[in-house]
């Protein structure tokens, strides 16, 4: 450096910076630096927040050599899906009718907590419209691209966030997930991300979607990144009626305590289906890795997929309804058709998926009274090539589209705390995801550990570019 | 089926104010055959009078 390369992971910049052995202001003009060069390929961002990012990075450097002690986060450059209200931008979400919205005066919570850690906004990132896909790609910006191969998707509907921490773009960037936003763009972009608990993270001044469905979670390189990011953005916040008032409970002290003990087993029956030989081999090696024998059913998996696609398709549209009434031309067609269609789902459809919601999660939870921690695929396949309409499943050509998420949609539906890990294989990653019992984000983080450090999972370095 | 299908469509966009453009109405179709497929999977699933929603309110 000093410069920070790519390869540098937050926790080791956070350490230089505080150090003094690189300054916050040559961290933040890496990222610049590659974002720059790099995302004419990749489309990750929307917006570079370089006057900003420039100015908060100046500032640690004063306080460090004030003497004043930084955050764990000190100089780390990230980035935020588009749905994050970023204090003078408009906050889009996706949409061509969101840039019409007067500049937001106010940072999300999320933002406010990394930056309070030292942490370095550099921009807003490309995301699929309104957060209804599962693609990356985008009618109005184009397509985030895979940074393993630009031809393919990064996986949505955080597509940004994936393409810019897979092409190591930042070391951490946040998303929403509200049915695999997380965990499938973290399946395709071969990366790390944690969809914590619903509502464990505020999610004040974000853009909704489905309110009883929306996380928020970081994307990182690397498990103690993950949980870096994650620490810092723990609290209860008033201005989020769903975030939780539980204490703090930090995951970075635990995930070196391995995982004897912990009760593992693989999701068997609905998660067993639907899946290409890549999304079998990389839940199979993952199993291995762990000594995980045993499978459990999640029961009508199936019916929980359904229930969430209800409830998300008709809790979406109410959001939007205005929207659609007086600029529905200016839509991504294909979020448009499928919210017009969900404002004519009748009601008892609502009211049934929401019971049913409620005697699944009380099963699910009843399989947490003998096993730590569940495993099952995060997508079906590796990334599909962009504009891919189809992929053929068990036999049955299907649409992708909708398709890509049916092992996520089941888990985020009763709200279980995700961390989804990348399996390296050739010539693409693929994720899997590791499921834990309410709350215990920790225990998900800990397996992820360990799974990094056996080199079962690992992001591989981006080389479609 | 087929036509009634058609008939609510065109009758939910009219009491909606939903503006249906004729071009968007076979996807716009396509999309709530899905959905009511996959309504009637959960519908079919049955669960006793006095289940309570996951979407309670509390005071």
């Amino acid at each position: 450096m000093s410069e920070a390369p790519a390869s540098m992971s937050a926790g080791e910049i956070a350490q230089a910076v505080s150090n003094r052995k690189i300054t916050a202001v040559a961290a933040t003009e890496a990222a610049l630096v590659r974002i720059a060069v790099h995302d004419k390929v990749l489309n990750a961002f929307t917006d570079v927040t370089a006057d900003r990012a420039r100015a908060k990075a100046r500032a640690i450097d004063a306080e460090i050599a004030a003497g004043k002690s930084v955050g764990p986060l000190a100089g780390v450059p990230f980035a935020v899906k588009n749905l994050f209200d970023v204090e003078g931008l408009a906050t889009r979400a996706g949409s061509k009718i969101n840039r019409d919205l007067p500049a937001s005066p106010r940072d999300a919570t999320l933002i406010e907590r990394m930056e309070a850690a030292g942490a370095v906004l550099v921009g807003a990132l490309n995301m699929g419209e309104y957060a209804y896909d599962f693609t990356g790609e985008n009618a109005h910006d184009g397509p985030s691209r895979n940074p393993h191969d630009p031809t393919r998707m990064a996986g949505g509907s955080s597509g940004g966030s994936g393409s810019a921490v897979g092409g190591a773009l930042v070391p951490i960037a946040l998303g929403s997930d509200t049915n695999g936003s997380i965990r499938v763009p973290s399946s395709f972009c071969g990366i790390f991300g944690l969809k914590p608990t619903y509502g464990r993270l505020s999610r004040a001044r974000s853009f909704p979607f489905v309110a009883s469905l929306d996380h928020l979670g970081p994307f990182a390189r690397g498990v103690t990144d993950l949980a870096l990011a994650y620490d810092v953005m723990q609290g209860p916040d008033t201005d989020d009626p769903a975030c939780v008032a539980r204490p703090l409970e930090p995951t970075m002290p635990l995930l070196a305590e391995g995982i004897s003990g912990l009760r593992v087993a693989i999701a068997g029956g609905y998660f067993q289906q639907n899946l290409l030989p890549e999304a079998v081999e990389a839940v199979a090696r993952v199993a291995k890795a762990l000594g995980a024998t045993r499978t459990v059913e999640l029961p009508e998996a199936a019916r929980a997929r359904a229930a969430a696609f209800i409830i998300t398709t008709t809790e979406g549209v109410a959001l939007h309804l205005d929207r659609l009434r007086k600029r529905a031309g200016d839509f991504d067609p294909a979020v448009r058709d499928r919210l017009f269609a969900g404002a004519m789902i009748p009601a008892v459809h609502v009211d049934k998926a929401q019971k049913f919601r409620r005697w699944y999660r009380a099963r699910v939870l009843e399989l947490f009274q003998s096993v730590d921690v569940i495993l099952a695929p995060a997508t079906p396949c590796t990334a599909p090539k962009i504009g891919q309409a189809t992929f053929t499943l068990d036999g049955v050509e299907l649409p992708v589209r909708p398709n890509i998420g049916i092992h996520t949609q089941p888990i985020s539906f009763i709200g279980l705390p995700v961390a989804a890990v990348p399996v390296p294989l050739e010539p693409m990653p693929i994720g899997v995801q590791i499921i834990a019992a309410p709350w215990r984000e920790d225990i998900a983080l800990r397996v992820a550990y360990a799974l990094e450090q056996m080199g079962v999972a690992n992001a591989p370095a981006p080389k479609g570019f | 089926m087929a036509d009634q299908l058609d008939d609510y469509v065109n009758a939910a966009a009219r009491a909606l104010e939903l503006p249906l453009d004729d071009a968007w109405r076979p996807a716009v179709r396509a999309n709530l055959e899905v959905a009511l497929r996959l309504a009637k999977l959960v519908d079919d699933f049955p669960l006793p009078d006095d289940a309570a929603s996951a979407a309670i309110y509390s005071a």
